[in-house]
């Protein structure tokens, strides 16, 4: 049992990724065990996002290995779902046909991924807007819509790109208690991208911190041990919460700084 | 658009026709212009008329219906050839770099090429029947709808393909969820261009050689003088022409109903 849990789910090995000449990452190496909550946060373009994609298979490292489930990734990782920052939603397909895409073409016949796709509809709260298209939803409903599309595979690895940064806090913190209340259902290892410190803090079980670009590194590695169930937007009440939060920010604060050169 | 608003669009509509006619009308009949060559609105406008109400009227020994049977089968012709072969060498070739590459500078030639000087080879070729008029209306069709289809699926966002491929679509499936529906935007709007041009093909290969069809028609009341003929000609394509319009828009409705965002309603 130890040695099976001991075993990494996502595991990057010194690492590096150029862009033409520009160097976005170098040198990476952490690992994630399976089930685990892990938020990615660092100043702008100092390449998390391109660390979702290495897992994904969307990009393919210049140095070091990604692995995942202890198998080099080749090409589309196809256990992982990714949740984009921007909106991914096909436009010409309805809610319900945007969430049944998934199961449709992993082979589940139609009647049964439209099934399960309205089974999803109805868990994020749409129920009744099956047949909008995304043009005619609110960017609150299509976020949503975009959750329970990537969702819907119970894949064992997800991938989330800022993907509430764009929303209301309302929307957002909803979103955000609805996430994790999937999460623990699924049992999902997630990589969360977020520029937001307090999100990451509140909702994973680990925060890592990147430096400022070019030439990402890994900056710091920080447990977060806070109780769950967690409601995100109590979080910070949490004790123990200020601590945490003031450690990885003096931390944060200094990249932050060093990227405008001010 | 306010309704009030509306009707007064339809209303100066409506009066631009009216004075622009009646000034046409008004013109010839006060010497101002000369009938010979312009034929007079009321004298055109009876004679289509008179072709279209009395069946018994021949014209080459077929009434006016056998004509624009003939004309609009051409175009048809034309056009569906024009789309199915110009969307799937578009979809092709939108698909592979290489061999885009490797055709592009052939088929910037042949798009550069006026295409009406190959009327002349169509009808030795195909002889004037309906043939050498499709081909003709096919040259001019396929390469508008090439080109919008090659566009479309270049141009398709490059986040809906990655999330297409995360969710776990393989190549066949990215062309079919993402690609197609991504291109057709772009293939639609092509096609009003297009219905046009395969009528152009029609009437112009008609009207170099031919035995039947309006552009026969008009071609025959050019060598008699008639120029009435050739006015009650254009005419009746021109209601042809509207009514196909009609159709392409109703089509285009249909296929892409998810751009029409007048019922939004946000909850």
């Amino acid at each position: 049992m130890n040695n099976l849990r001991a075993v990494a789910h996502i595991s990057l090995e010194s690492v590096g990724v150029t862009f033409g000449r520009y160097p976005a990452l170098r040198d990476v190496s952490f690992d994630v065990p399976r089930g685990q909550f892990v938020a990615l946060v660092g100043p702008t373009g100092c390449g998390k996002s391109s660390v979702l994609n290495l897992v994904a298979g969307l990009l393919k490292p210049t140095a070091g290995i990604v692995r995942a489930g202890n198998l080099p990734i080749a090409s589309i990782n196809r256990d992982a779902a990714y949740m984009f920052q921007q909106d991914a939603l096909f436009p010409w397909k309805t809610a319900i046909e945007n969430i049944m895409l998934g199961p449709a073409v992993r082979g589940k016949p139609r009647p049964l991924a439209a099934k399960e796709a309205q089974g999803w509809l109805d868990r994020v709260g749409l129920r009744g807007l099956e047949s909008r298209y995304p043009s005619q939803l609110s960017g609150g409903q299509r976020k949503r819509v975009a959750m329970a599309q990537a969702l819907i595979n119970r894949l064992p690895i997800l991938l989330m790109d800022e993907s509430f940064s764009a929303l209301d806090v309302q929307t957002r913190t909803l979103m955000e208690n609805k996430l994790l209340e999937l999460w623990q259902e699924l049992k999902a290892t997630v990589l969360f991208v977020t520029h937001d410190l307090e999100e990451a803090i509140a909702m994973a079980d680990r925060v890592l911190l990147f430096t400022a670009g070019p030439e990402a590194r890994l900056r710091g590695d920080y447990p977060i041990s806070l109780p769950r169930p967690r409601n995100v937007s109590e979080a910070r009440f949490i004790p123990g919460f200020p601590e945490i939060y003031e450690t990885i920010w003096r931390n944060l604060k200094e990249e932050v700084m060093g990227t405008y050169d001010w | 658009m306010t309704g009030s608003r509306r009707a007064l669009v339809v209303a100066l509509q409506a009066a631009l026709l009216v004075s622009v006619i009646g000034a046409w009308e008004l013109a010839v009949r006060f010497h101002r212009l000369d009938p010979f060559f312009f034929s007079q609105p009321s004298v055109f406008g009876a004679r289509a008329v008179q072709w279209l109400t009395k069946p018994g009227f021949l014209l080459g020994g077929h009434s006016i219906y056998h004509h624009l049977l003939v004309t609009m089968e051409e175009m048809a012709g034309g056009f569906f050839l024009g789309v199915t072969f110009g969307v799937a060498v578009g979809f092709l070739l939108g698909r592979s770099q290489f061999w885009s590459a490797v055709l592009n500078p052939y088929i910037q030639v042949f798009n550069a090429l006026p295409r009406l000087v190959l009327a002349p080879i169509f009808v030795l070729l195909l002889g004037i029947d309906e043939r050498s008029k499709i081909a003709l209306g096919f040259s001019l069709v396929f390469f508008i709808v090439f080109f919008n289809a090659y566009r479309g699926v270049r141009d398709v966002d490059r986040k809906l393909v990655n999330n297409a491929r995360m969710l776990g679509a393989s190549e066949n499936q990215l062309a079919w969820h993402v690609l197609l529906p991504s291109a057709m935007t772009w293939i639609l709007s092509s096609l009003h261009t297009s219905v046009g041009f395969a009528l152009v093909g029609a009437v112009v290969g008609e009207y170099l050689a031919a035995a039947q069809g309006i552009g026969w028609i008009i071609s025959q009341a050019q060598g008699n003088f008639d120029s009435a003929g050739v006015y009650a000609g254009m005419l009746i394509l021109c209601i042809v022409v509207v009514l196909v319009e009609f159709c392409v828009t109703w089509i285009e409705r249909r296929l892409i109903r998810w751009k029409d965002t007048d019922e939004t309603l946000f909850a």
